[in-house]
């Protein structure tokens, strides 16, 4: 996902530039206000784990292997704003050692890998541990479902991008970035929730950002992180997106690229004329994928909780007038 | 290749070596900016900065082949995306462009850093007032990839020694046992350098 120079024009580096630059000022701000002083080591090192831990190889089929990404790993152990830290150090580490990532195109893959992945992935995360309940069960379960969701909306935006720059056709960009990246997302899913059952399992006090601790993010940081990658949805994906020509006309008038947009195929309104039978473009496929990927994606995450709770656990739950005698 | 990938600087006493950091990351910064912004059917200009970086490559005296193998291990991802304009009107030529963009921006980072240590980096990053908190970040991450590669290659080595299955299932659970083995240690570590820091009178 990571973007090479090259492939964003002006407007879109720097819009992307300015929203990455709020979310690290939004991070900076909440880990300065809320993290406590020794934490701040451990943001530095949380990032060179990041980089460490995609060396790892996951074999999948074939010879071929895959890799963590970690933006939703980190945030589950370090609350989303140290996340956002960790991984844009990542990336920038990644842009000016390794040539990994354009210099231009960096705000677009901070934005992407370090803000909306992270913050997505904490606000489900936080959202669904919330609604289904205090156990390790829950948190896996939220673990896993976040981090495909995130994944694929990281994804998504990256597609936006792309297309908002006018180098790949949003019919193309979106259909194949989001498709790949749903798989992927699984992935990402399984060895997130497997490193946090470990990390669980081997020192549940690093997972202690529960209900009860000072430490646990405010509302306004989730909310500032939705806001930001609502922002990022609405001038990136929205134009290509949704019914709504005159918005898009309006913005390109605005910022002075209609003749532009005017000359490429990339304004398309594929859901007035979207049947299910006919499948007549990948866009409507992709989104009918992107619900069918969603549903998997909450039943592989249902599976792995419970497969990888211990048992005990469970029976804890039950309370101690329970009829079952598993133990 | 990790050694290739770790450790991209090259000490060498050449003329680009000696240029201050500050200087070459605004030289870099420039070339990278100047090859973004040419329109797409700019080739003489493209071929330009190309023979322009390829010059600056011949005055650091940084072995070909160093700079050869990175530029093809960073390449893949740029064409991959790359591919992705092929399908569509014209799309031949935005993909040669593109491109051609960005392996010149590839290049340009690679002599970049090839000649320029990161902590010089971080040191014109403090000095373009980039917030604390991001450089001690950034700063703390460079210092201790090299440890926690090593402590994984440890943690590696000794689960090698001590599993005798294969199994892709097992394989899966063992690998994500030593993510979080590396977490476990790498927050242990975390609060033995927050100990060293306050010592040594740090003020976050």
């Amino acid at each position: 996902m990571h973007i090479p120079d090259g492939f964003l024009d002006a407007k879109t580096a720097v819009a992307s530039g300015g929203l990455a630059v709020a979310g690290i000022g939004i991070a900076l701000h909440s880990v300065r206000r809320a993290a406590a002083a020794r934490r701040v080591p451990l943001i530095g090192l949380a990032a060179a784990f990041v980089f460490a831990a995609q060396m790892l190889n996951f074999p999948v089929a074939g010879g071929t292997s895959g890799h963590l990404i970690g933006a939703i790993l980190v945030a589950v152990l370090l609350g989303p704003s140290g996340a956002v830290l960790a991984m844009t150090a990542v990336l920038v580490v990644q842009c000016f050692m390794f040539a990994d990532g354009g210099v231009t195109a960096l705000g677009a893959n901070i934005f992407n890998m370090a803000i909306v992945a992270p913050g997505v992935g904490y606000v489900i995360y936080a959202g669904v541990w919330r609604a289904v309940g205090d156990s390790l069960r829950s948190r896996l379960f939220a673990t896993a479902f976040a981090a495909w969701c995130s994944t694929v909306v990281a994804s998504i935006l990256c597609a936006g991008q792309l297309a908002f720059s006018g180098t790949v056709a949003w019919q193309v960009a979106f259909p194949a970035m989001a498709g790949i990246h749903m798989v992927i997302a699984l992935g990402e899913a399984v060895i997130s929730t497997l490193v946090v059952a470990a990390v669980a399992k081997a020192r549940p006090e690093l997972l202690a950002l529960s209900r009860e601790t000072p430490a646990r993010p405010r509302y306004t940081e989730l909310t500032a992180y939705g806001l930001l990658v609502s922002l990022g949805l609405v001038v990136f994906v929205a134009p290509f997106a949704s019914g709504w020509p005159d918005g898009l006309e309006k913005v390109a008038v605005m910022l002075g690229f209609e003749p532009k947009a005017a000359a490429t195929p990339l304004l398309a309104a594929p859901l007035p004329n979207y049947t299910i039978p006919g499948f007549g473009s990948a866009i409507p496929s992709t989104i009918v994928a992107g619900g069918v990927g969603t549903l998997v994606a909450f039943v592989v995450a249902y599976v792995l909780a419970r497969a990888l709770t211990p048992r005990v656990d469970a029976a804890n739950r039950r309370g101690p007038g329970g009829a079952s005698s598993r133990a | 290749m990790h050694n290739l990938l770790l450790n991209p600087y090259r000490h060498r006493a050449s003329l680009i070596h000696r240029l201050p950091a500050p200087v070459k990351l605004l030289g870099a910064t420039v070339c990278v900016l100047a090859t973004v912004l040419l329109p797409r059917s700019a080739w003489p200009a493209h071929a330009g900065i190309g023979a322009g970086l390829l010059v600056v490559a011949l005055l650091s005296s940084v072995p070909p082949w160093h700079l050869g193998r990175r530029l093809l291990l960073a390449e893949p991802f740029a064409v991959g995306i790359a591919l992705l304009a092929l399908l569509q009107d014209n799309g031949l030529q935005v993909f040669l462009a593109m491109l051609a963009k960005s392996t010149l921006c590839l290049f340009c980072i690679i002599l970049l850093n090839s000649t320029t240590r990161f902590t010089d980096l971080l040191r014109v990053f403090r000095r373009l007032r980039v917030p604390a908190l991001l450089v001690v970040t950034l700063a703390l991450m460079h210092r201790y990839l090299f440890v926690l590669f090593e402590e994984t290659g440890r943690l590696l080595r000794a689960r090698r020694s001590r599993t005798f299955t294969t199994g892709r299932r097992h394989a899966w659970r063992l690998t994500a046992t030593v993510a979080a083995q590396l977490f476990v240690r790498t927050s242990e570590r975390a609060e033995r350098v927050y100990a060293a820091m306050c010592a040594r009178g740090w003020k976050p």
